[in-house]
């Protein structure tokens, strides 16, 4: 089918260009109207990110005195330097280097233990007769209604019952269960035609090769996609880790932006530079992320490659 | 020898609906044997209970001389090329040739040599290192059947294979795939609902009705020696005239016009099936006179749609159309007329 499209796109383009002499001025008004209005998208989105990072840029001494800032400062190297290697925190044992490992523990682990668990629930559900699989499904997809912070106290008494206090484990596990990862997957097998499973019967796969070989390599945009989403939550994670980890070795960089700040009011000037620093490098992981994927991010979630 | 027997099949699903009721066909070895009916009739759950993608409810089915009920498909030693081919789209085409290998195990050396074969065979050669969705239809279905043919499958079962192809293709695919099954000399089952591809294809004719068989036997014996009004309405196209008729004393009534035949052992009710291509318009001699109305030429032949009394009859030739609207004496050989039960619609 999509070569049959594709074949038959050129004509059709070749068509356009020739009828396209008249209505070409209105179009590329068109199309300077799209970008105005892009630009303007853009520049409410992005001006703030840059005014920080501007700032972040100048002493504290400045900004204190004159507030954001708009130019560069020079004090880039040294600033940055200070938040990733200069030790603080109430133990003075914490880096920002630390916390940036610790959110990347806590962003990957979150993503991956997510499309683990969903997947192979999906797969359960789509693929096995048990008895109620609808009905499972259904419970897992109703566990939407009930977010982490409507259950966070039964949450952390059982974290807390566990020992698992203060360790990665308390951290990603209790999270992983996802009803939305589960639905998406859930989905996406769906759509995936019956023969070729039966074709891989035949073939000799088992089920759990079925999932190797075939499911996985076909998911692989989809593993993308949810990847990028979970990691960007799972980054941006500030409740649970609040609540979970007392330790400072386990802070996240969300966790420790807050925490400067906090610190910084005892003292006589807050180190502004360094907090907007930290909030820079804090963004800059998760918006890597999506840039270097959103090619991927996208196929995976509107387009079906079968 | 006798590769495949189908024997007292029936298949009930759990909602108590009954696809198959008790079939029984044998394929002998190297014979193509074609299932062919309407949709719903039970010829792919058929299909897929010998490849073993169905439980079989009740009967037995015995490949290479071995009852294979309870086996997975891939220990059956079975190859089935789908209607959709079912192509792994993430694998090159190597690789979905090789999957099937790979998982009995065998040897890479022994792959290799039998990928290439196949490719060689189905001069997919040049396509080795594609994927899927870089092949056309054409080329995707003979992918589907190098899958196969890997396999050395003690039978080949292909469901509708050639339903996504376009017209032309599909043709020139049927002479090949029945070229390619006759040079492997393998059993096969092939299932459609298109008759010419069943009639072009087929060692054997399978018609199958409502989960039962119609009836067995090679293209032309199903053609000219039709079990059923079921049979002679499918199997032909256009498909054979029949007509309600009252039979006495070896002369036919249709529509109040009368003539004599040679079936004489019945009287009362029958059902009288004529091919329209076995009918002529004549200027004189016994025959019955219909009302010609629409004309339709297809070139090789034309079709002239016609009334008998408040019966509808179709008639096929090639030489010179009567005028529309007029009156034609439609004449045909003892020979071709069938007689059937007016009420079970079996032959008399």
């Amino acid at each position: 089918m999509a070569i049959a499209d594709t074949d038959r796109l050129p004509p059709a383009t070749s068509d356009k260009a020739k009828t396209k002499t008249k209505p070409q001025k209105p179009r590329s008004n068109i199309r300077l109207y799209d970008h105005i209005v892009l630009a303007i998208g853009v520049f409410i989105m992005m001006g703030p990110l840059v005014v920080a990072f501007l700032t972040s840029t100048h002493d504290y001494v400045t900004i204190h005195r004159e507030g954001m800032q708009i130019t560069w400062g020079g004090n880039f190297l040294e600033t940055y330097k200070n938040v990733l290697y200069q030790k603080g925190g109430f133990t003075g044992e914490v880096t920002g280097l630390l916390m940036t490992q610790n959110s990347l523990i806590l962003g990957i682990g979150f993503a991956v233990g997510k499309i683990v668990v969903s997947m192979l629930a999906a797969y359960a559900i789509v693929y096995f007769r048990f008895p109620f699989a609808t009905l499972s499904f259904w419970i897992i997809f109703t566990t939407l209604l009930l977010p982490l912070e409507v259950r966070i106290l039964p949450s952390y008494e059982v974290v807390q019952q566990l020992g698992m206090l203060n360790s990665y484990s308390g951290l990603i596990i209790p999270l992983i269960a996802s009803a939305t990862g589960t639905f998406f997957f859930r989905q996406f097998f769906k759509s995936i035609p019956n023969e070729m499973i039966e074709a891989a019967r035949i073939d000799g796969a088992g089920p759990v090769q079925f999932f190797w070989d075939i499911l996985v390599p076909l998911s692989k945009t989809m593993i993308a996609a949810i990847f990028i989403i979970m990691f960007v939550v799972g980054w941006n994670q500030y409740l649970w880790p609040t609540l979970m980890t007392t330790e400072e070795g386990y802070f996240t960089l969300v966790r420790g932006i807050r925490n400067i700040m906090q610190q910084m009011i005892g003292a006589d000037i807050p180190e502004y530079n360094e907090a907007l620093a930290m909030a820079v490098l804090a963004m800059l992981p998760p918006a890597l992320v999506i840039m270097i994927f959103q090619r991927m991010f996208i196929k995976g979630l509107v387009e079906q490659e079968k | 020898m006798t590769t495949l027997r189908i024997k007292d099949v029936f298949k009930r699903y759990p909602n108590g609906a009954e696809a198959v009721k008790g079939v029984s066909v044998d394929v002998e070895d190297g014979e193509l044997v074609v299932f062919v009916g309407p949709s719903g009739c039970g010829k792919s759950t058929m299909l897929r209970m010998v490849a073993g993608l169905e439980s079989v409810t009740e009967g037995e089915i015995e490949l290479a001389g071995r009852v294979v009920n309870d086996l997975e498909p891939a220990e059956r030693n079975i190859a089935m090329v789908f209607q959709n081919y079912a192509l792994y789209p993430h694998m090159s085409v190597r690789k979905n040739l090789a999957y099937g290998l790979k998982n009995r195990g065998t040897p890479q050396a022994e792959i290799d040599r039998k990928v290439d074969e196949a490719a060689k065979l189905l001069q997919i050669g040049e396509f080795l290192d594609r994927k899927p969705s870089q092949l056309s239809g054409g080329q995707r279905q003979r992918v589907a059947m190098g899958r196969a043919i890997v396999r050395d499958p003690a039978i080949f079962l292909f469901d509708e294979p050639l339903s996504n192809l376009d017209a032309k293709l599909r043709n020139q695919m049927r002479l090949e795939i029945k070229k390619l099954q006759r040079s492997l000399g393998t059993a096969a089952i092939y299932v459609t609902h298109d008759q010419v591809e069943a009639m072009t294809l087929a060692d054997r004719i399978v018609v199958l009705n409502n989960g039962l068989i119609e009836q067995v036997g090679k293209p032309h014996e199903v053609y000219s020696q039709p079990a059923s009004t079921f049979v002679a309405s499918f199997i032909g196209a256009p498909p054979m005239n029949l007509l309600d008729a009252t039979l006495s004393d070896g002369r036919i009534e249709i529509g109040g016009q009368s003539f004599a035949v040679q079936q004489t052992q019945k009287a009362g009710p029958i059902k009288l099936g004529l091919r329209p291509e076995r009918l002529q318009v004549a200027s004189g001699g016994e025959g019955f006179r219909v009302e010609v109305g629409v004309l339709e030429d297809l070139g090789a032949t034309r079709l002239i749609h016609a009334r008998l009394g408040d019966q509808d009859l179709t008639i096929a030739q090639d030489s010179e159309l009567p005028e529309p609207s007029s009156e034609a004496l439609i004449t045909f050989r003892h020979d071709d007329a069938h007689f059937f039960d007016a009420s079970s619609g079996r032959r008399i």
